[in-house]
C-alpha cells in the first residue's frame, strides 16, 4: 500500500487565486515550482515546505493546510503547545499568563510552553557535543526546512546532523506522557496541537524526519487564531500561572538563541534559506571543519520570522531578546525533572534520514550521461536570460525539464520567435 | 562541454587572482555529478578536489585550465597551469606548508591544505611540475 504521508505537504496552492505570475517560482530554493497554463504547480518531490512561496505570493494563493478547531471534539483532553516565537508576537509588557489563558479559552484543557522542551534539549545537546565523536560542524536539527534541504541538495552532510528531535516534538512527548499519567487517560484520548509559525513544522507533524510517528495530532496557524487569542486574553478571569521556560529557553525562538543557550563558543548561526544554502555549500567543500556547531534556520530572524507569524520578524526578534533578558527566575523546570525526561529517551531519533536524489536525470548512469549531452545542446539554443516566461525558473531549469520530457523547446518564447521569423522569411515550415 | 562516446568532458579556464569566479568550476561539476545520480559522498570528494585545484590555480599560478572527464566508472580531474611551478613537491604536499602571500592568507586561503586535501579526496593522485613553467595535477575518483 502506498503510504500517503510520504507525499504530504502542508504548503498548498489555491488555483482560483493564482495569477500565474513567476514570483514564487523564482524564489523557490529547490526549483520545485513551475507555471503551467498560467497556474503555479508544485513538484512534490522537491518541495521542502519552507514557505518562501507563501511569503512572496502577491495574490495570497499559497497557503498552509492546518486543522480546524472542531478537531478538538475528537479528544477527551486537548493540549496546545505554544512556540517560543509566540513571545515575540506580543508587546513586551504583555502578561504571557493572560495570553496562555487566551489560548486555553479557544477550547483547550491546558497550554504547554515549547520553551520548556528547549531547556531540556539545551542540556541534552550540550552533553552530546561533549562526546566529541561527531563530524564537525555538527548541524542543528531545529529547522525542518533545513533538514529537508540537506536531504535534497546536500545529502553528504546528513551524518553531520545531530540526531535529536525538535523542541516541538519533545514538548509534545513530555506533556502527553505526563497527562496520561496524571489523568489516567489513554494515548488516543489526548489531542496535542501545535500553534505553528511555519509550514515546515506542520509538515513535520504528518511526515516527521528521524522518527516514525509524531506525538502531535495537529496544528493551527498562529495567524488564524491570533485575533481570538488577543480577544480572549483581554477578558479572561483566569489567574493561572503557567510553568515557564528559562530566558535562554525562550531565546531559541530567534536565530543564534539555541547556540547561545547551549553555550557553544565556536558556532555559526545563519538565517534565511538562501544564506543557509550558501553556508551549506561551504561546509560541503570542507571549509568549515573547524566550526563546532551550525545553527541554520530557513526564516529570517529564526522561528520569529516564520510566515505564519503576525509580527514583523525584526520586531519579534528584538522582543524575544528583551523578554528573555528580563524574564523572572521563577517556575523553571527543575534539574531533576530534566534528568528524568532525558533518561526516558524521549529526544533521540530512531530513524535514519534517507538522501533524496531528486536532481538525478536517469537512474542508469550511461543514460544520464547521454541526457547531460542533450541538456548541454539545448542550453546552447536557449537565450540564457532566465526570464521565466516559459514557466521554468531559469533557462537551465527549462533545459532540464525538456530532457525529462516535462517541457518543449518551443516553450521558450525567444526560440519560438526565431522560428516564426524564419518561417515568415523563407516560407518554410516550423 | 563534449559528451560523445558516453563520456562527459568539462573544461574551465581559470584566471590568476580571480577570486570572483573561483568556485564556479567545482559548483558546476557538483551539479552535473548530482544530475548523474552519483553517490553524494563521491560527489563531495570530486567537488572538494576540483575546488582546491581551482583555488591553487587562482592563488599560486599565472592561470590555467581544469579539465574534468566523467564516464560511468571514473571521474578524472586534470588541473594544468602555466607556472611558476613547484620547487619542492614533497614539501608542498605537507599539511600546513604554504607559499601563499599574506594578502591571500588574510582572505582566509593559503592554509597549506590544498594539495594534501586533493590527495585525500582522490583514489589516484599525480603531480608533475617544472619550475618556472607549469604544474599538472591529475586525480582519479572511482565511481563504483
Amino acid at each position: 500500500m502506498i503510504d500517503l504521508r510520504e507525499y504530504f505537504h502542508s504548503v498548498v496552492l489555491d488555483d482560483a487565486k493564482c495569477n500565474g505570475c513567476t514570483n514564487c517560482m523564482r524564489r523557490c530554493p529547490t526549483e520545485a515550482i513551475r507555471v503551467r497554463e498560467r497556474k503555479a504547480v508544485i513538484i512534490k518531490d522537491r518541495c521542502i515546505d519552507c514557505g518562501e512561496c507563501i511569503r512572496v505570493c502577491p495574490y495570497h494563493a499559497k497557503d498552509v493546510i492546518v486543522d480546524d478547531l472542531n478537531i478538538l471534539k475528537n479528544y477527551k483532553y486537548n493540549i496546545a503547545i505554544s512556540p517560543m516565537s509566540l513571545y515575540g508576537q506580543f508587546s513586551i509588557d504583555t502578561d504571557m499568563n493572560k495570553v496562555f489563558s487566551g489560548i486555553k479559552a479557544l477550547g483547550f484543557d491546558s497550554v504547554f510552553d515549547e520553551g520548556i522542551a528547549a531547556d531540556v534539549l539545551t542540556i541534552a545537546i550540550r552533553d552530546i557535543l561533549k562526546s566529541n565523536k561527531l563530524q564537525k560542524p555538527v548541524i542543528s536539527s531545529l529547522c525542518p526546512a533545513v533538514l529537508r534541504i540537506i536531504q535534497v541538495r546536500f545529502p553528504s552532510l546528513i551524518d553531520n546532523i545531530i540526531a535529536v528531535e525538535s523542541p516541538m516534538e519533545v514538548a509534545a512527548r513530555i506533556i502527553k506522557t505526563k497527562t496520561m499519567k496524571d489523568y489516567g487517560l489513554d494515548y488516543d484520548d489526548i489531542g496535542v496541537f501545535y500553534l505553528a509559525q511555519c509550514p515546515a513544522k506542520v509538515t513535520s507533524i504528518k511526515r516527521p524526519i528521524g522518527i516514525k510517528k509524531s506525538y502531535i495530532d495537529g496544528a493551527f496557524s498562529i495567524k488564524s487564531i491570533y485575533g481570538d487569542i488577543v480577544k480572549n486574553a483581554k477578558k479572561t478571569k483566569d489567574n493561572e500561572n503557567y510553568i515557564k521556560p528559562s530566558p535562554k529557553g525562550i531565546g531559541w525562538g530567534r536565530v543564534g538563541g539555541q547556540s547561545y543557550a547551549i553555550g557553544i563558543e565556536n558556532y555559526l548561526a545563519v538565517d534565511g534559506i538562501e544564506n543557509v544554502i550558501k553556508v551549506l555549500e561551504e561546509i560541503e567543500l570542507g571549509k568549515l571543519n573547524n566550526v563546532d556547531y551550525f545553527e541554520g534556520l530557513a526564516c529570517i530572524g529564526g522561528c520569529v520570522g516564520g510566515p505564519l507569524n503576525v509580527e514583523n520578524p525584526f520586531i519579534a526578534k528584538a522582543r524575544i531578546r528583551n523578554i528573555a533578558r528580563n524574564s523572572s527566575e521563577e517556575n523553571y523546570v527543575s534539574q531533576s525533572c530534566i534528568e528524568d525526561i532525558l533518561s526516558k529517551d524521549l529526544i533521540t531519533w530512531t530513524e535514519k534520514i534517507i538522501p533524496k536524489g531528486v536532481m538525478t536525470l536517469d537512474s542508469d548512469i550511461t543514460m544520464a550521461i547521454k541526457k547531460i549531452e542533450i541538456l548541454n545542446q539545448i542550453q546552447k539554443e536557449l537565450p540564457g536570460i532566465d526570464c521565466s516566461s516559459c514557466g521554468a525558473p531559469s533557462c537551465s531549469a527549462l533545459a532540464e525539464d525538456i530532457v525529462r520530457g516535462m517541457a518543449s523547446i518551443d516553450d521558450c518564447i525567444f526560440v519560438l520567435k526565431e522560428k516564426i521569423k524564419m518561417k515568415d522569411n523563407y516560407g518554410g515550415s516550423i | 562541454m563534449d559528451g560523445s562516446n558516453n563520456k562527459i568532458t568539462l573544461e574551465y579556464n581559470i584566471m590568476q587572482n580571480d577570486f570572483k569566479c573561483a568556485g564556479e568550476a567545482s559548483s558546476n561539476v557538483k551539479k552535473i555529478l548530482n544530475q548523474l545520480g552519483i553517490d553524494s559522498k563521491i560527489v563531495r570528494r570530486a567537488a572538494i578536489a576540483t575546488y582546491e585545484a581551482e583555488m591553487n590555480i587562482v592563488i599560486h599560478s599565472l592561470g590555467g585550465k581544469i579539465i574534468v572527464t566523467i564516464t560511468s566508472d571514473v571521474i578524472e580531474i586534470k588541473a594544468h597551469d602555466r607556472g611558476p611551478g613547484i620547487k619542492d613537491i614533497e614539501l608542498a604536499m605537507q599539511e600546513g606548508y604554504s607559499t601563499a602571500s599574506n594578502l591571500v592568507r588574510e582572505l582566509g586561503f593559503g592554509a597549506g591544505m590544498g594539495l594534501p586535501n586533493m590527495k585525500k579526496c582522490s583514489d589516484i593522485f599525480n603531480i608533475i611540475s617544472r619550475e618556472n613553467e607549469e604544474t599538472l595535477v591529475s586525480m582519479k575518483i572511482y565511481i563504483k
